[in-house]
């Protein structure tokens, strides 16, 4: 971001409860989250960003294009083991999964697994980028890691018929996305304000586009909830 | 005069010393102090020996942590201890000088890499090779092992080196005098005339294994699942603790901490034992 | 008859075992060290030891990690150094023994071998968020400072142990103090063991990732006080690495980070050597 320095931005690193915690405890001045506040985490003033889609990949060399949202969630939670249940090659299923804290796993929880638990024998990684190493690696592997990291060393499934991308997300046709969202404790000081302002605006809405994500003001009626 | 600079050293130096122990103190008082209540809440059996660990539901079982930094270290010494007392055999009786100076500084060089090098390393390497070769998804305490043995082997190495060097020459010429060839005076005479030595090396390996966090976060797969083979991810101790630890809050951190606990307490333990074996010279 | 043909036997494998070994770990560090060499010496240039991260790190040099680095362990060595030393030589020289002083060794003995998560949870939890430090160079290198102290302490002790105890007794005939005899008699020869516990421990300030990614922060930017937030290259390889930001300056910090250790250990080297001529 080199368009206006006035003030010093740094980035610290870590999970959505991660951010959300350290906006509590006053250690960030704006905690950045990929889910939603739970009933416990309240008194944080919430400013979405953008919405991000969640891709379920797939090593590029699995032959398997579309899985239906049930298949996803037999998987998931190990009662199939093997692609051929599914009409791919006799593999066995590798499971990659991101860890407990993490906003992405929350909300394909919500969105994928409706109240059934991740297969405790699932591989975690810390980190979509983790994710998505793994998978590109082992032609046997699935995870789902954000829309926007999608590169060509993985592909990115269709569930029920419907490719993940900015447009069906944008016509609700795709629907496994979440809002990311910017939370400030109180009152916004100068600089914070200066900063949300700028994200939010048009360039800095520009900036979010270009890494993969769907601007909030792409979205219509701005702050809608999933 | 002098008695002044005697005493005001003596002084500054007692300053140190208890803000050292003070320091040092205030760090096991506060893991303890952090642990215990999770601890008692769950009580100690269900915390130790229950297998479930999902903090979003409560339930705070380490088994399959316990089980995990275990194997792990077990599978790991079992691959580098054979190999670090060969290497300090060679190093002692049957290395030419000028090789010797080439082993040595290789061993220590391995001591010098970062041990998240160590992890991406093994990420590269070692997690496909098992995975199309040995089957599973690469990401196994196998993987980890095969990461520890290559970190632990300097180590033991080194100290079992000096074990063996510290034996009277008399031993081995004695024996050797008596026809015995140089492979049985090193199996029936040296080893077991230095076996004190060797114990504190592998015990001293055995802890930095099981300290070990940021190279077997890589290669080890953080599953939480108790797993049933070498080639199923698995969690440790310590990994459990640096996945969790950027988020974890109230319980669950506390959870954390009593992990710590249990580390520290396993530390003592291992301590311990080298200290005594290192004793009876 | 078979009895001399079974040991000759077992001589022989018995060596080609004993040289298979050592030759396997040689083989491993150059297959480490060549890898990561090859990869990273490449992208080392003088751009990359000046230039600051852009683009999240995938492009420009590593400036800001490499300078993170230097504070965070300045920091730690500064304060584990006085503290560790001093605690060594009040034990060793002034302190009587007692069950005590035991415990104390043991509990550092202990200490030195705690996993350095451990330690990163504890920094986090008080400088972090307790004294309210943030995620700074100065948590970071407190949290470090404490990780070394006992190895400090330890191996100063061991070093200060190994003085022989007639330079003591000489000293002290010849009408020496205390002070005078640890300064002119103890200190000269313990230096070299002393030297070799802070070169260590600079070592693994230097390699440490699990302690420091959450006390030092994860910040990009060249730290400019002793509360900013910084990455030190240990951490900044980690997250290239992990993310898969850019696996070739992954490779160039990785290489940045080996050379650095190699330089330490052969600066160790050096000064034990000088240390131990000048006793002599």
């Amino acid at each position: 971001m080199q368009l206006n320095k006035v003030d010093v931005v740094n980035v610290q690193g870590g999970g959505s409860s991660a951010g959300i915690k350290s906006v509590e405890t006053g250690t960030a001045n704006i905690g950045m989250s990929s889910r939603e506040l739970t009933p416990d985490e309240q008194g944080l003033t919430v400013i979405p960003i953008a919405i991000d889609g969640i891709a379920l990949i797939l090593h590029p060399s699995n032959p398997l294009q579309n899985l239906s949202l049930a298949q996803i969630r037999d998987i998931y939670t190990g009662k199939i083991k093997n692609w051929d249940s599914v009409g791919g090659p006799n593999w066995q299923i590798h499971l990659v999964t991101r860890e407990e804290g993490s906003g992405t796993r929350s909300a394909f929880s919500d969105l994928v697994m409706s109240g059934s638990q991740i297969y405790p024998g699932a591989i975690v990684q810390d980190s979509n980028g983790a994710v998505r190493q793994v998978i590109a690696g082992d032609k046997a592997a699935i995870g789902y890691i954000s829309l926007g990291l999608v590169d060509n060393e993985v592909k990115a499934l269709n569930i029920d018929g419907i490719t993940p991308s900015k447009d069906t997300i944008l016509n609700h046709d795709y629907k496994f996305w979440r809002r990311f969202l910017f939370l400030v404790k109180g009152q916004e000081t100068p600089p914070e304000k200066q900063f949300i302002d700028f994200v939010l605006s048009s360039d800095g809405q520009a900036l979010l586009s270009r890494e993969g994500l769907v601007p909030i003001s792409a979205v219509s009626g701005g702050t809608s909830s999933p | 005069m002098i008695d002044f600079k005697e005493k005001s050293t003596e002084l500054a130096l007692l300053f140190l010393a208890l803000s050292s122990i003070a320091s040092l103190a205030l760090i096991t008082i506060f893991i303890i102090a952090e642990g215990v209540p999770v601890i008692s809440k769950v009580g100690i059996i269900n915390f130790l020996f229950g297998t479930e660990w999902a903090p979003s539901l409560g339930k705070y079982g380490i088994l399959p942590m316990i089980v995990g930094s275990i194997s792990v270290t077990l599978v790991a010494l079992v691959i580098a201890v054979p190999t670090a007392l060969c290497c300090a055999i060679f190093l002692v009786e049957l290395s030419p000088r000028f090789l010797a100076s080439i082993v040595r500084p290789a061993i220590q060089v391995l001591a010098g890499i970062p041990s998240v090098v160590y992890g991406f390393w093994g990420l590269i390497f070692i997690v496909p090779f098992i995975r199309n070769y040995l089957g599973g998804p690469g990401f196994s305490i196998l993987a980890g092992s095969i990461i520890l043995a290559i970190m632990t082997l300097p180590t033991i190495i080194s100290i079992a080196e000096d074990a063996l060097r510290a034996l009277p020459p008399s031993y081995k010429e004695g024996s050797l005098a008596l026809g015995t060839t140089q492979w049985q005076t090193i199996v029936s005479l040296q080893i077991p005339a230095a076996r004190s030595g060797i114990t504190a090396a592998i015990v001293l390996g055995m802890g930095r294994a099981i300290g070990e966090t940021m190279a077997v976060i890589m290669v080890l797969g953080n599953a939480v699942a108790l797993p049933k083979s070498i080639l199923d991810p698995a969690r440790t101790l310590t990994t459990n603790i640096g996945i969790e630890m950027g988020y974890a809050s109230g319980e669950h951190q506390q959870a954390l901490f009593a992990t710590g606990i249990v580390l520290l307490i396993i530390i003592m333990i291992l301590n311990s034992i080298a200290q005594y074996a290192a004793r009876r010279r | 008859m078979s009895k001399i043909f079974n040991r000759r036997n077992n001589q022989r494998i018995a060596k080609v075992l004993i040289w298979a070994a050592a030759f396997a770990v040689i083989l491993v560090m150059l297959a480490i060290i060549i890898y990561v060499l090859g990869k990273g010496l490449p992208v080392v240039n003088l751009n990359f030891l000046t230039q600051q991260p852009s683009d999240a790190g995938r492009a420009g040099g590593i400036s800001s990690a490499i300078v993170g680095t230097l504070l965070v362990t300045f920091v730690a060595i500064l304060v584990a150094t006085p503290l560790g030393v001093g605690t060594a030589f009040y034990l060793t020289e002034y302190a009587r023994e007692s069950t005590v002083t035991r415990i104390i060794r043991f509990s550092a003995e202990c200490l030195a071998g705690v996993p350095s998560i451990v330690y990163g949870l504890f920094g986090f939890i008080v400088f972090v968020i307790f004294l309210k430090l943030g995620w700074s160079v100065l948590s970071g290198g407190l949290t470090l400072a404490i990780m070394v102290l006992p190895t400090i302490i330890r191996t100063t002790e061991e070093a200060i142990r190994a003085v022989p105890k007639i330079y003591r007794e000489v000293s002290f005939s010849l009408g020496g103090s205390r002070w005078q005899t640890i300064t002119r008699a103890v200190v000269p020869s313990a230096l070299p063991g002393i030297t070799t516990g802070i070169i260590l421990s600079i070592g693994r300030c230097v390699g440490e990732t699990a302690a420091v990614i959450l006390t030092a922060g994860s910040s990009l930017r060249m730290p400019t006080s002793l509360l900013s937030p910084t990455r030190t290259m240990a951490v900044h390889f980690y997250i290239l690495a992990r993310e898969g930001i850019s696996i070739d300056i992954a490779y160039g910090t990785a290489a940045l980070l080996i050379i650095s250790v190699l330089i330490i250990d052969i600066v160790a080297n050096i000064l034990v050597r000088v240390f131990v001529a000048k006793v002599r």
